[in-house]
């Protein structure tokens, strides 16, 4: 089992490393200029633009810019942003906290949602609760979250003024009056992400039911006189669990990563957020930063959910 | 003859048989703008009159919170390092400049004591120093005295390169000396008829020597201040959180008295212009929006019994339509619009004037900008009243059509017209941004009906704007035939803007496109008549030299101009912003209040 994790630990180095390299090129092909917003101030002389241009190293061949990131990271240096001059470390921890809650939240809703949904829909497949399951989740998905996001705006916000539709991170107020004002504020970009990805997630789970549910074990421990309760979470839902982990493991590098639509519509001042605005201004560091931490939790999650099938099933041998 | 009644006037406001604002309208009417009309009477031996104040609190603080919305937010705090307005705009909520502009272009002390004239022997006449006298007893947040010294320092910081200051660019060719504990000189190496530059306004506001003077040159980025300011201004700084949030809160040791009126201020990040709109206006969660370039119909929906409105202040920048006097289609020593070719349709001036007479500014200004524009047939629109009163503008398909008939212009078969095999074909581009692309698609209409084939292109702004040398798409390479964008007008004082298209700074291939002269436009009396206004000390004549500038790109139809644009705000219905087409959003904070 340790051999095992330290081999894919070890092949995961090379596969991190052509990563980086391909995100490294891309992001230096890519057209466009940190300094972009300089261009038209008439303030500034163009000398001074290319003087910053060639500071921040800007006109250094490709794979010399590649080797001294690669040679930075390796150091605990995630690099230096153009745009807010300071250290990309910095600028990141910074965000990941309101993406950890909200996207973390949305997450454990979906979850919530998805699982009983899922099995029960399983358990009378075509009965009417299956039927509206079914139908909500087609909705669900079919809907982008950049619409269902202006939707809630425009019903609980504009409309009815229930909730804030602008993310605060400097809550006024403390102790459970904070907490309050949190969940509140939280409701609509939890809902928005949560609820879509409930929808996909229940199409999985009652698939996944589906095929095991009807295999002979089941049967079986029918048979034996088990309560149905008991063989569906016991014996059924163990077994079906393979496919929704991997679906899981996969959603989790995007707690961490955030969501670029959402956070935007709703100012959250998460990694999403941080990530669009530096590709648009181009600030690579930032950029390179979040993408590569991005592939690493990928890599990483993506290993838990192998070590995990080894407990859900024990049939799987991990060598 | 201008002269000599200048002269007149003058010697009229001295003795007070003139006031100062009819002297100011009379400016206008040939051409000057406010700022410079105060300038110059304050060359012409008449002090500068300081903005007057529309501030009624009796009384500091009391006023809560204060919430603006800048929908791209600040990410960083030290205005020598802001790439942006946005930068500028968070720095100045804490540090301050000498003096301001309000809205009507006149100048607000700040930091200064005084406003320089020759009477307080501020001004030498020769226009070659300019000596400012700080406002005494003033204090950094932290309670450090606020002395000559800080604003030497500035400089000292500012013009090493190795410190990559952007604010270089204004402080670099300056010399600033201490002449005492309060008083600063500025020496200029020529005559400089704008001396209130350097130190002016928020881009050019000034911190503190005893905080950064261990970070300078190539240790400016690690100075723990560039993300916790300590100023002098209305507002202490609290927290900052880069493109998110800044926040402060009242500084009870303020030097303006009754000043600021709020508690606490915050300005929060992130987002998109519409959805401020919405926050500010339709919501009301904030107080302020910034910058918001909606579509007007979207405004006036939400401003029906919403809870703001939206404010708007006049400066001077010009949306306008670039024409390239070079050949974008031939490559020439690996440079495509080299100067050795000659655009083969433009090249007759007639295509210039037609295609001018083919915009129709005023549906682009009902059907896009709408309060937000004005229709102008100047390049150089100065404060709102800086208008070439000699040049006029029309749309009208059919003289279009006429003056490429006269010039044989003739339809082809597909309807396009053609001369000598060279059929009427253009390539306009412009960066990405609503509004443009509608205007594209206007301009695109008339000149079909005219007979002329436009193909619009359209081109990510980050890209657009960008000096990156490997790319084909900038505005500087302008390997397109018009383009279209603005030039932020960021002082009250065209020189900057108008020194831009000189011969001499035409982008090129050998100057890596740095040059400013995109258009590539080549007109020796353009050259000196900019030359002689630089050096020109007489603001009468100077002004006038202005004025013939552009009416010479005018007359060769160099620019078309699209729309005078105005800058658009949000605001709450009982808050009462100072906002200035001059100055950034921010820099009249200190005036802001709410009406009971």
């Amino acid at each position: 089992m340790s051999q095992y994790v330290l081999r894919r630990l070890l092949i995961a180095v090379p596969s991190l490393l052509g990563i980086s390299l391909v995100l490294f090129v891309v992001l230096a092909l890519a057209p466009g200029d940190p300094f972009s917003e300089l261009a038209t101030n008439p303030n500034v002389p163009p000398e001074v633009a290319l003087a910053l241009r060639a500071k921040f190293g800007l006109d250094d061949p490709i794979y010399l810019r590649y080797l001294h990131w690669l040679n930075a990271m390796l150091h605990g240096d995630w690099g230096f942003s153009f745009v807010s001059r300071m250290n990309v470390d910095t600028l990141i921890l910074q965000r990941l906290p309101a993406t950890l809650y909200v996207i973390g939240s949305a997450q454990i809703l979906a979850l919530l949602i998805a699982i009983p949904v899922g099995v029960y829909a399983a358990t009378k497949p075509y009965s009417l609760f299956d039927q509206i399951a079914n139908t909500l989740a087609f909705v669900g998905f079919s809907l982008p979250t950049f619409f269902t996001g202006i939707l809630f705006i425009l019903i609980f916000s504009v409309t009815l003024d229930w909730l804030p539709f602008v993310y605060t991170t400097d809550i006024k107020g403390t102790g459970i009056r904070w907490v309050l004002e949190m969940i509140r504020q939280a409701i609509m970009p939890v809902a928005v992400l949560g609820l879509f990805q409930a929808a996909s997630m229940t199409r999985f789970v009652r698939s996944a039911m589906l095929d095991v549910i009807r295999l002979d074990y089941v049967t079986t421990a029918r048979a034996k006189g088990l309560g149905q309760a008991k063989v569906i979470v016991k014996h059924v839902m163990r077994n079906a669990m393979i496919p929704v982990v991997t679906l899981i493991a996969l959603q989790m590098p995007a707690v961490f990563g955030g969501a670029i639509v959402t956070e935007q519509i709703f100012r959250i001042p998460g990694i999403g957020s941080l990530l669009i605005s530096s590709i648009l201004s181009n600030d690579t560091p930032v950029v390179m930063a979040v993408t590569f931490v991005f592939a690493c939790l990928v890599v990483l999650f993506n290993l838990i959910a192998d070590v995990l099938y080894g407990w859900l099933d024990p049939r799987i041998s991990l060598r | 003859m201008l002269d000599k009644e200048l002269r007149s006037m003058i010697g009229d406001v001295k003795d007070g048989r003139m006031d100062r604002r009819a002297f100011i309208k009379r400016m206008a009417a040939v051409g000057l703008t406010a700022p410079l009309a105060n300038q110059i009477l304050a060359l012409g031996g008449v002090a500068m009159a300081e903005g007057a104040s529309t501030y009624k609190p009796t009384k500091r603080g009391g006023g809560g919170a204060l919430k603006l919305l800048w929908w791209q937010g600040p990410t960083l705090l030290n205005p020598h390092f802001a790439t942006g307005t946005k930068d500028q705009d968070g720095a100045r909520l804490f540090y301050e400049p000498l003096a301001c502009w309000d809205p009507d272009g006149n100048m607000k002390l700040v930091l200064a004591a005084e406003i320089p004239s020759i009477q307080n022997g501020g001004l030498a006449a020769d226009g070659k120093s300019v000596t400012w006298k700080l406002k005494p007893g003033v204090k950094w947040h932290d309670g450090t005295p606020f002395t000559a010294d800080d604003v030497v320092f500035n400089w000292e910081y500012a013009k090493d390169p190795a410190t990559s200051a952007l604010t270089i660019a204004t402080l670099r060719d300056i010399t600033v000396e201490k002449v005492d504990e309060l008083t600063v000189r500025i020496l200029f190496n020529k005559p400089t008829p704008f001396w209130a530059d350097a130190f002016v306004g928020a881009p050019n506001t000034i911190i503190p020597k005893h905080l950064f003077k261990d970070y300078m040159g190539s240790k400016s980025r690690e100075a723990p201040t560039n993300l916790s300011p300590v100023g002098t201004g209305p507002y202490k700084f609290v927290e900052f959180k880069p493109g998110d949030l800044v926040r402060g809160v009242i500084n009870p040791d303020y030097h303006m008295a009754n000043r600021p009126y709020f508690d606490t201020i915050e300005m929060k990040g992130g987002g998109d212009a519409v959805s401020a709109a919405r926050a500010v206006i339709q919501t009301g969660e904030y107080d302020f929006g910034w910058n918001i370039q909606v579509e007007d119909d979207v405004l006036l929906r939400l401003e029906k019994g919403g809870k703001g409105k939206t404010v708007y202040a006049v400066g001077g920048d010009t949306e306008f339509i670039a024409l390239n006097f070079t050949d974008p289609n031939t490559e020439v020593d690996g440079e495509r619009s080299s100067m050795k070719t000659k655009h083969p349709l433009f090249s007759d001036p007639a295509v210039r004037k037609a295609l001018s007479l083919l915009i129709d500014r005023e549906s682009v200004k009902k059907a896009i900008y709408g309060r937000a524009g004005r229709t102008t047939a100047n390049f150089l629109n100065g404060p709102e009243k800086f208008v070439s009163k000699n040049t006029s503008w029309e749309f009208s398909v059919e003289k279009a059509s006429k003056v490429l008939d006269e010039a044989g212009w003739k339809p082809g078969t597909d309807g396009i017209r053609e001369k000598d095999g060279k059929k009427l074909k253009l390539v306009y581009q412009t960066s990405i941004n609503g509004p443009r692309q509608k205007t594209q698609a206007i301009v695109k209409q008339a000149c079909q009906k005219a007979g002329i084939d436009v193909e619009l292109k359209s081109v990510v702004a980050s890209v657009f704007f960008s000096s990156d040398v490997g790319n084909p798409d900038t505005y500087s390479k302008f390997y397109a035939d018009m383009e279209m964008f603005q030039i932020p007008l960021s002082q009250p004082d065209p020189s900057q803007h108008m020194r831009r298209y000189l011969s001499n700074l035409v982008a090129t291939k050998e100057n890596k496109w740095q040059g400013t002269n995109f258009p590539r436009w080549v007109n020796k009396e353009y050259d000196e008549t900019i030359q002689a206004a630089d050096g020109e000390m007489d603001p009468v004549k100077r002004a006038a030299l202005y004025i013939k500038a552009n009416d010479l790109m005018y007359q060769d139809t160099v620019f078309i101009p699209v729309q005078h644009r105005l800058k658009v705000e949000a605001a709450a219905n009982n808050l009462r912003p100072v906002v200035s087409g001059w100055a950034n959003e921010t820099d009249n904070l200190f005036d802001w209040y709410r009406e009971e």
